[in-house]
């Protein structure tokens, strides 16, 4: 087992927007989490990476912990590609990174200051990160955006080699990314009902 | 340290911790509230009056010596201002009381008046004793250390728009802040020697001031102590319905 | 950890990393001094320990809310809090590459900047000894500001308001040793209050500064 959810509840801006969520994902597997914007796939996956505290509830992630690639990139504009790479993998403790430069298609890019590149490109290198930190299990926060149809495919091959090599992959994605063995979560069943007044135990429903 | 654990009051009924509970809160204030103003004026009343109109002039002060029965206790609150700040700050970080550090936030504008109200009353009493408006003697100096200390502190608390994420942030603040304004009492302490007479009332002081004049200046503290639990009761009353308000606005959004 | 230095080092050496602006800084508060308080040689060669030390600090606070603000906003301080270093190391990481930017070329500086303030003899060589002992303090505890500053959108100006009260005790301690040193004096006591301050600040801060971090990343 992978990664284990069990009745997580989380909030934005102090309001709980999902609860209940639960899930397992095992090695070789990937899951999609679908719903409407707003829903709070961010905020779920920013809660399992460990950057917010959930309001109820657990994720059991592996014990080195996972890869976690947001929406910015993480890139500095003055380095190049081949720097920033580096960057990642020397903090991660990996060594090489022309794998990842190799399936990203970034070789002839990889002297390339970062600042030259473009948004495709950069989402590229992005992800590229993910191959060098040799985590298990990558949370994956709409990983596709301004990616062309080619460089999606280059994606899709990258996760299926990842799950082939016994990872897991939880992303939020809107867009069909030619994985048919991914699973699909939809969150609209865990949206957060308002606490009836009076029934909330947190400091904000106290009064009602 | 910073976790977010359920903010509920304690399970055992009778823990101090009860009264962190914000229905709970609001119920005891309400009801302690009249009374504790009610003391506050008659002990401040008492005190002042006692203190201005009948206690001898100083044979080398004259009456300017009277100033002591505001300058006194509003330094000392200050101090005891800056003081449950830094308790409150600490439960809310460690027990996630909000009720804790809404009232640390709800002392901090009342402590930097007192402030104020110290380093105002000091240069009025200070131009007639020393001859000048200001002197970076030690004290004078490290009260105006500590208003720059308040005016971090709220002005943090006002730049942060998430009422948690502001709490935390103050409270951290609030200690290492606390931590610094003790080192800088020590560093203006070696820096300038400084022209305050000791302190006015501790006991094995050689110059201390006599009896006549502790008497109205004792109930002259009382005074300022009830006056400051008086207005953080009334600040933290406001601040525990405006963030109520924040939570039902907040919600009528989401229906 | 070493991988993160060496990526700051070379961030602020590249351009637009802001590397020099401090000591362009520094130099221009030192030439205005004299402008504003009269060439006469004796009051500039008696404030030089106190102006020189004053100017270190400002310049030191200027580069202050760069330590993570730029990281916040391309994604990277995500990225760190979820990496395999704890948050504290990376606090102390970026402080002392805040010092190996701005605080040591300072404290390298300050002497030439003192001959323009005439400098009493004996001052050089406390004045820089006093800076190097304390712009490390400077460093750290800007750094605990600029954690607490990181989530807010124009957080420059609370930030200095944030960290110039804490400055207080190193600078008072700092130009209290340059003037002792200055005039002959015996400096042990403020040298070494302000070895302590700096040494304490270094042991406490970084867990201030990392919990400061993930309150505002949440």
């Amino acid at each position: 087992m992978m990664l284990s959810v069990h009745d997580l509840a989380v909030s934005r801006g102090g309001i709980a927007i999902l609860e209940r969520v639960g899930f397992v994902l095992d090695p070789g597997e990937a899951l999609v989490l679908r719903g409407p914007n707003g829903i709070g796939k961010t905020t779920l996956l920013r809660s399992i990476a460990g950057l917010q505290p959930p309001v109820a509830g657990r994720a059991e992630l592996p014990p080195e912990g996972a890869a976690y690639a947001g929406h910015a990139d993480g890139l500095k504009a003055t380095l190049s590609v081949a720097e920033n790479l580096t960057f990642w993998a020397r903090i991660y403790g990996q060594g090489d990174i022309a794998p990842a430069l190799h399936a990203m298609d970034l070789e002839g890019l990889a002297e390339r200051p970062a600042q030259n590149l473009s948004a495709g490109q950069k989402r590229r290198l992005g992800l590229a990160r993910l191959l060098v930190t040799g985590r298990r299990l990558w949370l994956l926060d709409e990983p596709t955006v301004s990616l062309d149809t080619a460089s999606v495919a280059l994606f899709a091959a990258a996760i299926r080699a990842h799950l082939a090599s016994g990872g897991a992959a939880l992303m939020a994605t809107h867009i069909d990314l030619g994985l048919e063995e991914a699973r699909i979560l939809d969150l609209t069943p865990f949206r957060a009902t308002l606490p009836a007044p009076g029934q909330g135990g947190g400091f904000d429903e106290a009064f009602a | 340290m910073l976790s977010t654990a359920a903010g509920t009051a304690s399970q055992d009924a009778m823990s101090i911790w009860e009264y962190a509970n914000p229905k709970k809160f609001m119920q005891t204030s309400a009801w302690a509230l009249p009374w504790v103003t009610g003391l506050a004026v008659v002990t401040l009343v008492t005190g002042l009056v006692w203190g201005f109109f009948f206690t001898p002039d100083d044979y080398r002060q004259g009456a300017t010596v009277k100033i002591i029965y505001i300058h006194v206790p509003s330094a000392m609150m200050a101090i005891n201002a800056w003081a449950m700040m830094l308790v409150t700050s600490m439960i809310w970080l460690v027990r996630r009381h909000h009720v804790s550090v809404l009232a640390a936030k709800a002392a901090a504008p009342i402590g930097v008046t007192m402030t104020l109200i110290a380093l105002f009353t000091g240069a009025i009493w200070g131009q007639p004793m020393w001859g000048t408006w200001w002197a970076w003697d030690p004290r004078l100096t490290s009260f105006l250390i500590l208003f720059l200390f308040y005016l971090g502190y709220i002005a943090l608390w006002e730049a942060v728009e998430d009422p948690d994420t502001a709490a935390d942030l103050t409270s951290v603040l609030c200690l290492v802040g606390s931590v610094f304004a003790l080192l800088s009492r020590y560093a203006v302490l070696f820096w300038n020697q400084g022209l305050h007479q000791g302190a006015s009332l501790s006991l094995d002081a050689e110059e201390h001031v006599a009896d006549t004049y502790a008497w109205p200046l004792w109930v002259s503290m009382a005074g300022f102590v009830l006056l400051f639990v008086t207005l953080v009761l009334i600040r933290t009353r406001t601040e525990i319905r405006a963030r109520r308000l924040r939570a039902l606005e907040a919600r009528e959004r989401m229906a | 950890m070493l991988a993160l230095l060496l990526r700051d080092l070379r961030l602020a050496t590249r351009a637009g990393g802001g590397f020099g602006l401090s000591l362009a800084f520094f130099l221009i508060v030192t030439v205005l001094v004299p402008f504003g308080v009269g060439p006469e040689g004796g009051t500039l060669s008696r404030i030089a320990p106190g102006i020189l030390w004053v100017g270190a600090l400002l310049a030191c606070l200027l580069s202050l809310d760069r330590i993570f603000a730029l990281d916040r906003e391309d994604g990277s301080l995500d990225l760190l809090a979820t990496a395999p270093i704890p948050l504290e190391g990376v606090v102390a990481v970026k402080a002392l590459a805040h010092w190996l930017t701005t605080g040591l070329p300072l404290t390298l500086a300050a002497p030439v900047l003192g001959v323009l303030l005439h400098l009493p003899g004996p001052g050089f060589a406390w004045l820089t000894l006093s800076l190097a002992a304390g712009t490390p303090a400077l460093s750290i505890i800007g750094t605990f500001g600029a954690a607490l500053t990181v989530g807010l959108k124009r957080g420059g100006l609370l930030l200095s308001l944030l960290v110039l009260p804490l400055y207080i005790p190193t600078l008072i301690f700092g130009a209290e040793a340059a003037r002792r040193g200055g005039e002959g004096l015996a400096t042990f006591t403020p040298l070494l209050m302000q070895g302590g301050i700096t040494l304490g600040a270094l042991a406490i801060l970084p867990f201030a500064a990392a919990a400061a971090i993930r309150v505002n990343l949440r």
